[in-house]
């Protein structure tokens, strides 16, 4: 490790100063320091060495971004440290080799004295006994203690199946119980705010959740409230835990004790897909896994990324799935018949008295095939293009192509909120950056849209097509839209704009497509499929493809690897990239 | 019933948090004088002691549910507290309990503090207080009484009247 390692992009890093310790009897040479739960330096613990030498240490207090408390007992390891002579030099045994005296009780030299591994620091010579009898011992022991007031109600536990208390006891405990006593019985169901329910009667007291309330979101709601075996985690009376971040302490909760009010007694865990996906509902673009079962999304839990949101995500990002599943989601191809030829001043009646046009169901290649000879008919600049900061890197790319092709004004649709410490962006649109860097729109997105109005109300604009947003609440009101020769919109759900498009085309939530977004920081992060796509509709960028093979005549990619790599080399900001490369954390581009 | 400190009361709880480095120290103390003053620790007495010493109310509640000394429920007029460490316990503590029980008409078996009806009243055990060669001993309110048999117990309730 103290060779330089050098990379081709990077400089060498600064050499580190190491320690060299025994884990498990094997040499290994680790940092003196490394970062702490807020990144600072710190000198290293037994828990990050053995970390380093793959010897996994259990543990339930202990939480790499939470400040240590030591509560848990459970990362107790046996250790050994080089014996010193009076004259304070390291005694050899006779091989040469340090004398190293394992820790033991002063008053019980017989039994070996452990360390919580999570808040010991390590020093030279150091040997650490993670497989140890004694270290097993320890843990069989700390687990018994947890158990002893612990409802064992695993069966109907929403955590059984990701529950560290099961998987240790499992992996560290004893096949059965030796306590015959009663239980103390503490507070079920309690309700501690709108999102979590709290069983005291599961919970280790491990305080994760009461650290990460205070620590990480500075709302310090939580305690361990009474004494002794009666402890228990509550809120003050009368106040609820209720802030944007409290899902993340049933992520965080080792045990079934908190519990999200969302995902209780909904699906059992195991039964889960999990695919990695990315947060929409903010330009933070919190990574996130997709739990879905039989295309039923059921729970979206952040995924660790420390180059965006750490391990955690907030409340309204994580519920704000149910719309993907949603009864009324648009699932047919949809084609508004064009009888007579006064079809505008007809459309525009309809508009008055708020009848909806008729649409007809149509599939996709006869409606591509429709808009594709609309499109190659009408002149260079009729059609302008509404796009959304919602859609994919690869579909903004292909409608900007369709754009240069049919030179019409493209532009999307701001969308701002506010922002807050932690994670939410005032930016609530996904992929803001994308859509610049695309370049869909301008640097102030909206800039276009007026303009794009006023075209229309000239009877300059002919054609919009219209990705993913509701123009009507963005100055295009039903009575210009009537104006149009030709509206081509496709979004998911239902809305007022949808309701009056000519060529109606059903596209998918991000869970049920691949593509790439750029966060508000300059983060290009993919995300994968989680579920299929309802009835007809389609991802945008396989159609779009196709759209633009058959509009411009220029050869595309059916893959959205190949549409990736085509992307990258043709957009400056993402020269060099390929979607192969791309990890699951995604990589930083300049803008 | 509104919640209102006396001036004086505030005066010398502020001087007292300057007795300490951090503010949040003095939480104990606050509590202390408190329940000395309103005779328990109320909701509206925590919060303003968290206010008092920048806190959130969760902090000082740990601690009024941690120490069984602080009672969040008015007691009585006369406490009888009634050592159960172990001499007392052996010297006949729970006969002790469960004749001021008898007579008050309340629960033996009841965990914690007890009031009777009329207020007047309250029961409990407490850990030693310190005379274990005289068990059982007891105290009613500041005052304490040792060797407490049946007929000197009666004695004090009669005392308290």
């Amino acid at each position: 490790m103290s060779t330089a390692a050098t990379t081709e992009t990077k400089p060498a890093p600064p050499p580190v100063d190491t320690i060299k310790i025994k884990v498990d009897g094997r040499e290994i040479e680790v940092p003196k320091m490394m970062p702490d739960w807020q990144g600072n330096l710190q000198p290293t613990t037994m828990l990050q060495a053995c970390q380093l030498a793959a010897k996994e240490v259990p543990h339930y207090c202990y939480h790499p971004k939470l400040p240590i408390a030591g509560n848990c007992r459970m990362c107790l390891v046996e250790f050994g440290l080089p014996a010193m002579g009076p004259d304070r030099k390291l005694l050899l045994n006779e091989d040469g080799t340090p004398k190293i005296t394992k820790q033991v009780l002063p008053y019980e030299p017989q039994t070996p004295r452990g360390a919580i591994a999570c808040a010991t620091p390590i020093s030279p010579g150091m040997e650490i006994y993670p497989s140890s009898p004694a270290t097993k011992q320890m843990r069989e022991g700390i687990l018994e203690s947890l158990l002893i007031n612990h409802p064992l109600d695993c069966p109907i536990c929403d955590q059984a199946g990701e529950c560290k208390l099961q998987e240790y006891s499992v992996e560290h405990g004893q096949a059965t119980s030796r306590f015959v006593e009663a239980k103390v019985h503490k507070p079920k169901a309690v309700d501690l705010g709108p999102r979590i329910l709290l069983d005291d009667e599961r919970c280790i007291l491990c305080t994760r959740c009461i650290r990460f309330t205070k620590d990480i979101v500075g709302d310090d709601k939580l305690g361990v409230v009474n004494r002794g075996s009666y402890n228990s985690i509550a809120a003050f009376p009368g106040t609820t835990f209720d802030n944007n971040y409290t899902l993340n302490t049933v992520d965080i909760c080792p045990v079934g004790a908190l519990t999200s009010k969302d995902f209780r007694f909904q699906m059992r865990v195991w039964f889960l897909k999990e695919s990695k996906s990315l947060c929409t509902s903010c330009g933070t673009g919190c990574n996130l896994t997709v739990g879905s079962r039989e295309d039923k999304i059921y729970r979206f839990e952040p995924r660790e990324n420390n180059a965006v949101n750490g391990p955690w995500m907030c409340d309204a990002g994580r519920l704000n799935y149910k719309w993907v599943g949603r009864a009324d989601r648009l699932t047919e191809v949809l084609v508004q018949d064009v009888g007579q030829a006064s079809r505008l001043s007809h459309s525009s009646e309809k508009s008055k008295t708020g009848a909806t046009p008729v649409l007809r169901k149509t599939t996709w290649t006869a409606a591509l095939s429709e808009i594709t000879e609309k499109l190659k008919k009408v002149p260079a600049g009729s059609v302008a293009i509404v796009g959304s900061a919602r859609q994919t890197n690869e579909e903004l790319f292909l409608l900007g192509k369709l754009a240069k092709k049919l030179g019409a004004l493209t532009d999307s649709v701001p969308r701002e909120g506010e922002a807050d410490k932690l994670l939410v962006s005032a930016d609530r649109n996904p992929n803001s950056t994308g859509a610049r860097l695309t370049g869909l729109c301008f640097t102030e997105m909206g800039i276009h849209l007026p303009k794009i109005a006023d075209g229309i109300k000239a009877g300059k604009i002919k054609t919009l097509i219209v990705f993913g947003e509701d123009v009507t609440k963005h100055g295009f009101g039903p009575d210009l839209l009537g104006r149009l020769d030709t509206l081509i919109v496709s979004d998911i759900l239902p809305n007022a704009t949808t309701r009056l498009a000519h060529y109606l085309l059903p596209g998918c939530a991000h869970a049920e497509k691949r593509g790439t977004f750029v966060n508000v920081k300059g983060r290009l992060q993919k995300f994968i499929k989680a579920v299929e796509p309802k009835g007809d509709a389609r991802p945008e960028w396989e159609f779009l493809h196709e759209l633009v093979h058959h509009v411009t005549g220029h050869n595309g990619f059916v893959s959205i690897e190949g549409l990736f790599n085509q992307m990258a080399h043709e957009v400056p900001a993402f020269h060099g990239l390929e979607w192969a490369k791309i990890g699951d954390t995604g990589v930083t581009v300049q803008i | 019933m509104s919640f209102s400190i006396p001036a004086d009361l505030e005066a010398e709880l502020n001087e007292l948090v300057t007795h300490y480095p951090q503010k949040r120290s003095a939480s104990l103390m606050f509590l202390h004088a408190l329940q000395e003053h309103f005779g328990y620790v109320s909701k509206e007495a925590i919060e303003w002691t968290a206010k008092k010493l920048d806190l959130q109310p969760i902090n000082v509640y740990e601690l009024v549910t941690f120490y069984p000394m602080f009672r969040q429920e008015p007691a009585g007029r006369y406490v009888m507290k009634v050592c159960r460490t172990l001499s007392c316990q052996l010297g006949g503590a729970d006969k002790l309990h469960a004749h001021f029980c008898g007579k008050l008409g309340l629960d033996v078996h009841k965990h914690g503090l007890q009031t009777s009806k009329d207020g007047k009243f309250s029961v409990e055990f407490v850990e030693c207080l310190a005379s274990c060669g005289t068990a059982p001993v007891m105290m009613c309110n500041e005052d304490f009484y040792e060797g407490v048999s049946n007929v000197k117990a009666d004695e004090i309730l009669a005392k308290a009247q």
